[in-house]
C-alpha cells in the first residue's frame, strides 16, 4: 500500500482535524487522522463498518472525547475555548443521524423546530409556522407537522430529519449514512435535497456513507478511512478510478484485495 | 535457575486460591463504582433542578404520569393494606383483649409505612420502569445525541423535570393512599369486626399525630426520588439495543425497590424517637 495521497485546494479551511485519535480499551479507532474541510464544500468520508467513521463526527461534535489531537473550526482549536466558547462552535452545526434519531414524544413540527426554540429562544407559535415552511422545502406538506414520527415512512423520517438539521441555518452540517435504509430512488430524493440544502445555506459538509452513488452525488471531495487512518483523499468524481487499491476495492465491491474483512474478533 | 522461582503449577494453584478473593475485590470496586456514579448522577440532576432553564411541559407530564396516572392502583393498594392491617390485628389483639387499639394499629401501619412504602414500589414498577424504557431507547436510538446537537443538555431536558416530579408527586399519592388505607381498615372494621362508625373515626383521630403525615410524607418525597433517580440513571446509561433497554428497565425496577426498602429503615430509624 503507498502512502496517504492527499490532494485538495488552497486556502484556510472551515474544519481542521490534525492527529485525531481515539481508542475504546485496546481498540484504535481513530489513529492519528488529518483532514480538512473547505468552506462551502461537501467532504465524503467512506469506509467500512468499524473503520471509525461515525466516531469521527462525533468527536467533532463533542459527543465523544479525543484521546488527543487538535480539531478546529474556523481556525479555533475547539480544545483551546471554554465550555461555553466550545457549545458556541458546536451549535453551528446541524446533524442528520443515521436512523433520524427523531423524538418520539414530540410531533413532527417540534421535532424540526426543536433548536430554534432550544438554541434561539423562537415563541412556539413563531416556530411552528416556520417549521412548516421548512418541511416544505424537504417536500413535505405543513400537514405532515401534525402527525407523530412512528407514523412515517422511512424516507420521510429522513426527510423530517434532514428539515430538523437545516431548521436553525447552520454553518456546517454533519450527514451520518443518510440513504442507508431508504430504496434506491429515495435515496437519491434525499441525496438531492441534501445537496440543494448545502448550496443553499452555504454550509460547509461531511456525510459518511457506504453508498457510492450517495459519495458522489453529494461529495465534492471524498476520503476513505480504513481502520482508523485516512488512506486517500481526492475529489468525489474520482472515487471510481482513484488509482488506490483501497478504495478501488471498496467502491468496486471486489471481495479480494487490501482490505480483509474481519470475520471473527 | 533462581531458588525461589514459583513453579507454573505452584503458581497456579496460588492464583485458583486467590480467585475468590479476586472476585470479591472486583466486585466491591465495581459497587464502589457503581454507587460514586449514582451519586454524581444525582448532583447533576439536582444541579439542573435550581438552574435555569427550566422545562415546565416536560416537568408537568412526568407529574401526570407520576401522580395522576398511578393513582388507581396506589389506591386499590392502599385499601387492601389498610383491610388486611385491620382483619389480621384483631385476630391477633383479639386474644389479649385489646380490640380497642384496632384504629391505632391501622393508622400507624398505614401512614407511617404501608402507604408510602407500597406506593413506592407500585410507581417504581409503573413508572420508573417507563421512564428506564423511554430514556433507554432514546439513548440506544440516538435522540439523547440528537439533543447535544440542538444546544440542549440532556441531564436538564430528560432527568431534572423526572427528578422533580417525582419528589413532588409522591407525597400527594402517599396524602391519598393515607387516607384510602384508613379507610380501608375502617370498612372491614365497621361491616366486618362489629366496630361502630364514629368510634372507630374518634379512636383514628385521637390517635393522628401530626408526627405520623409528616414521617409519611418525607418518605414519600425520597422513595419518589429514588423511584425517578434509578429510572433516569439506567435508562440514560443504556446500551446495546433492545436487549439493553430491557436490562435498564429490569435494573431500575430492581434497584428503586431494594433502596425504597433500604431507605425506609433508614428513615424509619431516624423518626423512631418522635
Amino acid at each position: 500500500m503507498s502512502g496517504v495521497q492527499v490532494s485538495g485546494p488552497a486556502g484556510a479551511p472551515k474544519i481542521r482535524i490534525r492527529g485525531l485519535r481515539k481508542a475504546f480499551g485496546d481498540k484504535m479507532v481513530l489513529d492519528g487522522i488529518d483532514l480538512d474541510v473547505m468552506q462551502g464544500t461537501s467532504m465524503v468520508v467512506i469506509g467500512g463498518s468499524g473503520s471509525g467513521k461515525s466516531v469521527l463526527l462525533k468527536c467533532i461534535l463533542g459527543l465523544i472525547a479525543a484521546d488527543s489531537g487538535t480539531i478546529e473550526i474556523d481556525g479555533q482549536n475547539l480544545a483551546a475555548l471554554d465550555r461555553r466558547g466550545r457549545e458556541a462552535k458546536r451549535a453551528e452545526i446541524g446533524m442528520l443521524f443515521q436512523n433520524g434519531a427523531l423524538f418520539d414524544s414530540l410531533k413532527v413540527w417540534e421535532n424540526v423546530a426543536f433548536g430554534l426554540i432550544a438554541k434561539h429562544d423562537v415563541a412556539r407559535t413563531r416556530a411552528r409556522a416556520t417549521a412548516g415552511k421548512i418541511l416544505a422545502q424537504v417536500g413535505l406538506d405543513a400537514s405532515v407537522g401534525d402527525l407523530a414520527p412512528a407514523e412515517l415512512s422511512g424516507g420521510m423520517q429522513k426527510r423530517v430529519a434532514l428539515a430538523r438539521a437545516i431548521a436553525a441555518n447552520p454553518q456546517i452540517l454533519f450527514f451520518d449514512e443518510p440513504t442507508t435504509g431508504l430504496d434506491p430512488i429515495m435515496g437519491a430524493v434525499i441525496d438531492g435535497l441534501i445537496t440543494d440544502c448545502v448550496k443553499r445555506l452555504g454550509s460547509t459538509a461531511i456525510a459518511i456513507t457506504h453508498d457510492m452513488a450517495s459519495a458522489r452525488r453529494i461529495g465534492d471531495r471524498a476520503a476513505m478511512l480504513h481502520k482508523g487512518r485516512i488512506v486517500w483523499q481526492g475529489e468525489a468524481e474520482h472515487l471510481m478510478d482513484s488509482g488506490n487499491a483501497m478504495v478501488n476495492q471498496f467502491t468496486h465491491g471486489f471481495r479480494d484485495g487490501p482490505i480483509h474483512m474481519e470475520l471473527r474478533r | 535457575m533462581n531458588d525461589s522461582a514459583i513453579s507454573p503449577a505452584a503458581e497456579a494453584e496460588s492464583l485458583s486460591l486467590l480467585s475468590p478473593v479476586a472476585a470479591l475485590g472486583r466486585a466491591v470496586l465495581l459497587t464502589l463504582g457503581t454507587v460514586g456514579a449514582i451519586a454524581i448522577f444525582a448532583l447533576k440532576g439536582i444541579s439542573h433542578i435550581v438552574r435555569p432553564p427550566f422545562y415546565w411541559r416536560l416537568f408537568l407530564r412526568a407529574f401526570v404520569e407520576f401522580a395522576y396516572f398511578s393513582l388507581p392502583v396506589v389506591a386499590l393498594t392502599a385499601v387492601f393494606s389498610g383491610m388486611v392491617i385491620a382483619l389480621q390485628s384483631y385476630t391477633g389483639f383479639a386474644r389479649f383483649g385489646a380490640t380497642s387499639a384496632i384504629a391505632n394499629i391501622v393508622l400507624i401501619s398505614v401512614v407511617r409505612e404501608l402507604a408510602p412504602v407500597l406506593a413506592g414500589l407500585m410507581v417504581a414498577g409503573r413508572v420508573g420502569a417507563a421512564m428506564a424504557a423511554e430514556l433507554g431507547t432514546m439513548r440506544v436510538t440516538d435522540q439523547i445525541d440528537a439533543l447535544r446537537t440542538l444546544s440542549t443538555n440532556p441531564m436538564k431536558y430528560l432527568v431534572a423535570p423526572r427528578l422533580l416530579a417525582g419528589v413532588l408527586s409522591l407525597p400527594l399519592l402517599v396524602a391519598v393512599a393515607d387516607v384510602l388505607g384508613v379507610a380501608g381498615g375502617w370498612l372491614v372494621a365497621t361491616a366486618k369486626l362489629g366496630f361502630s362508625s364514629g368510634g372507630y373515626l374518634t379512636n383514628t383521630l385521637d390517635f393522628l399525630q401530626t408526627d405520623d403525615v409528616v414521617v409519611s410524607l418525607v418518605k414519600a418525597a425520597v422513595f419518589g426520588f429514588i423511584v425517578a433517580l434509578m429510572g433516569c440513571y439506567h435508562g440514560y446509561r443504556s446500551r446495546g439495543g433492545a436487549e439493553g433497554v430491557g436490562s435498564a428497565t429490569t435494573s431500575a425496577v430492581v434497584s428503586a425497590s431494594i433502596l425504597i426498602l433500604a431507605f425506609d429503615y433508614v428513615l424509619t430509624e431516624i423518626f423512631f424517637s418522635r
